[in-house]
């Protein structure tokens, strides 16, 4: 279930939001977190939010919301930092990427509910950042750390006036 | 002679690591065995060694769907050995956080793990796009459970605000009553949940549980109680390991527990269902009557519809516990260590979960044993496939499959906790 620190307030309907998810004392896992941290400190114009992952949460943190981006760790047998991006308009995210646990639905089933209830918002990107240790402890590897960047400049594109929404017409179109 | 083999090597839809194996032989069920080979996680013995303060936080780790159900165990267990008494309006907390977690558990495996079963669809996302409606009713009810846990635990999974003696800080009144709107439509929507599942078609299968579980002289069981069973238990928590005794077997990292001198307990919704009927709230015993169930229900196929009237109760309770609800003047009792041992018992929404420890004077912990529900529940699961495949031996393997799955998330399983779970195997020639 979502350790969102900053629960959006039902009643102000955000437009963007950007959603940090992993766990900071499992190494690699918290690079989701720290690049929303990181987000946070520059971008004022954006809601950022930290959550644990957990789908039922996520659903219901995307749901009032037009555009959002997701940044997670991902293990999918890639280089260490290397960066996946994902439309969830325009393919299904691979759920072996995010393995959260068989009873808690993690992000990829979170997408894929949305999409069947009909509720993912209207442009959905999800960034995964290849991890390289998952043990216990804090503190980025230095492949992933240096990514981060690299994911915060992205984003930044993504958001550039107009860019998600007029992509996302294209993709239904 | 023939053999037929049938092999799950990794079940879905229950949390943790487990496989199931079945030997078929002319015809005849020979051998079930539930494989549980999530690796063992040694929380007994890390806790060896640590401050007495420091098991409710230690233990809530153990699981992520019922946290509460460890920290409660920890914390009852420390104050029993200190003799500490927990003021009303604590204790009442402790219920209202234990109703979060029944809601939030109950209703994910109903609604997203479970009913897929039932309806034939092979996970959650299949089946939403067919119903949506359910799985959407089901969310708003499990953030429901959320809730309550993030307003006193401080956060949803693995909550921070429960300690020995009380919490960090408790909630103001006007805190709780926010919750009261949507605690009402809870219980609405669980309703209509229930009379969904009502009309679902259940297999035959009554086997002769001994059912366990906690008794109150008042309430429905959550925290405290006297150990009971329908074939004469009738202990303090402080006999568990007389009643109850744990065995090794090969096939299973998670010890597998016994009645003593009798066989497999079956522990969770049935059992409390059947021996403390007559402590459900009104609406939640309405809500039995009105799906068909009467206690005791030993089919354990109906267990979905036995946790949509604990979830019913869940939302029950939680009302009238807010509607009562006085703030305490602090958030916790102090209390100073003493040597000594004692004892936790109690019910997760997967049955009871029992907690010993032995602490000295300066309350560093010298033992602790922790048993969950799927660990005692183990037995009875492998008993009811025996007894279920038996008539069922002439379906064809993938059916067979499917089925025996459906009856081992009957149980709503959670492997993580008891190892210290699933694939399947059919072996038949």
């Amino acid at each position: 279930m979502s350790a969102n620190r900053q629960p959006l307030p039902p009643e102000t309907p955000t437009r963007r939001l950007v959603i940090g998810v992993g766990n900071g004392y499992r190494r690699d896992d918290g690079v989701g977190v720290k690049a929303a941290r990181r987000l946070r400190e520059s971008r004022a114009d954006l809601t950022v939010v930290e959550a644990s992952g957990e789908g039922g949460a996520l659903l219901s943190l995307w749901r009032p919301v037009d555009q959002v981006v997701l940044i997670d760790a991902v293990r999918a047998g890639s280089q260490p930092g290397k960066v996946h991006r994902f439309d969830a308009h325009r393919q299904s995210i691979p759920s072996d990427f995010f393995s959260y646990s068989t009873h808690q639905f993690s992000v990829a089933e979170a997408v894929e509910m949305a999409r069947a209830l009909g509720t993912l918002p209207r442009r959905l990107i999800v960034y995964g950042i290849e991890g390289k240790c998952f043990a216990g402890g804090t503190g980025l590897s230095p492949e992933v750390d240096a990514s981060v960047q690299n994911v915060l400049e992205r984003i930044a594109g993504e958001f550039q006036s107009g860019v998600m929404i007029r992509e996302t017409e294209e993709a239904h179109a | 002679m023939s053999t037929r083999t049938i092999k799950v090597d990794y079940l879905a839809r229950v949390e943790g690591e487990g496989a199931l194996y079945v030997r078929i032989e002319d015809g005849k069920v020979e051998d079930v065995r539930l494989k549980i080979f999530e690796p063992p996680r040694f929380f007994e013995a890390l806790l060896r060694g640590r401050d007495f303060h420091e098991a409710p936080d230690i233990t809530a780790r153990i699981c992520g769907i019922c946290p509460v159900a460890y920290l409660m165990g920890a914390a009852h267990a420390m104050e029993m050995i200190c003799g500490t008494r927990i003021p009303k309006p604590i204790r009442d907390l402790r219920r209202l956080i234990y109703c979060g977690e029944w809601i939030e558990s109950h209703i994910l495996h109903m609604a997203m793990l479970h009913l897929p079963d039932f309806l034939g669809y092979p996970d959650a996302i299949a089946m939403a796009k067919d119903h949506p409606e359910i799985v959407k009713r089901a969310l708003r009810i499990k953030k429901i459970g959320n809730d309550i846990m993030a307003l006193l635990g401080g956060r949803e999974i693995h909550p921070i605000n429960v300690r020995v003696g009380g919490f960090y800080k408790t909630p103001s009144k006007a805190e709780l009553r926010k919750l009261e709107s949507e605690l009402k439509w809870g219980l609405d929507a669980t309703l209509e949940t229930a009379r969904v599942a009502a009309g679902l078609r259940f297999q035959d299968l009554e086997p002769d549980y001994e059912f366990v579980c906690l008794r109150h002289p008042d309430e429905y069981p959550l925290n405290e109680g006297r150990l009971i069973s329908n074939k004469g238990m009738d202990v303090p928590i402080s006999e568990y390991d007389n009643v109850l005794i744990e065995e090794h077997v090969p096939h299973s990292t998670a010890l597998h527990s016994l009645v003593k001198g009798r066989g497999p307990a079956q522990v969770g919704p049935l059992a409390r269902f059947a021996l403390n009927f007559d402590r459900l709230t009104p609406i939640a015993r309405q809500a039995a009557a009105e799906v068909g169930l009467k206690s005791p229900c030993l089919n354990p196929f109906k267990s979905i519809l036995v946790r949509a009237v604990e979830v019913v109760f869940a939302f029950e309770e939680a009302l009238r516990l807010i509607g009562e609800y006085e703030e305490p003047d602090r958030p916790f009792v102090p209390v100073k260590p003493r040597a000594g041992t004692g004892y936790g018992c109690t019910e997760a929404p997967r049955g009871i979960c029992y907690h010993r420890y032995t602490i000295d004077d300066a309350g560093i912990i010298k033992d602790a044993k922790i048993v969950s529900p799927t660990a005692v529940n183990q037995k009875s699961i492998e008993r009811d496939l025996f007894y279920f495949i038996a008539p069922n031996v002439d379906l064809p393997d993938d059916k067979l499959q499917w089925e025996c799955e459906q009856a081992i998330r009957n149980y709503d399983p959670c492997i993580s906790c008891s190892a210290h779970f699933l694939k399947l195997k059919v072996d038949r020639n």
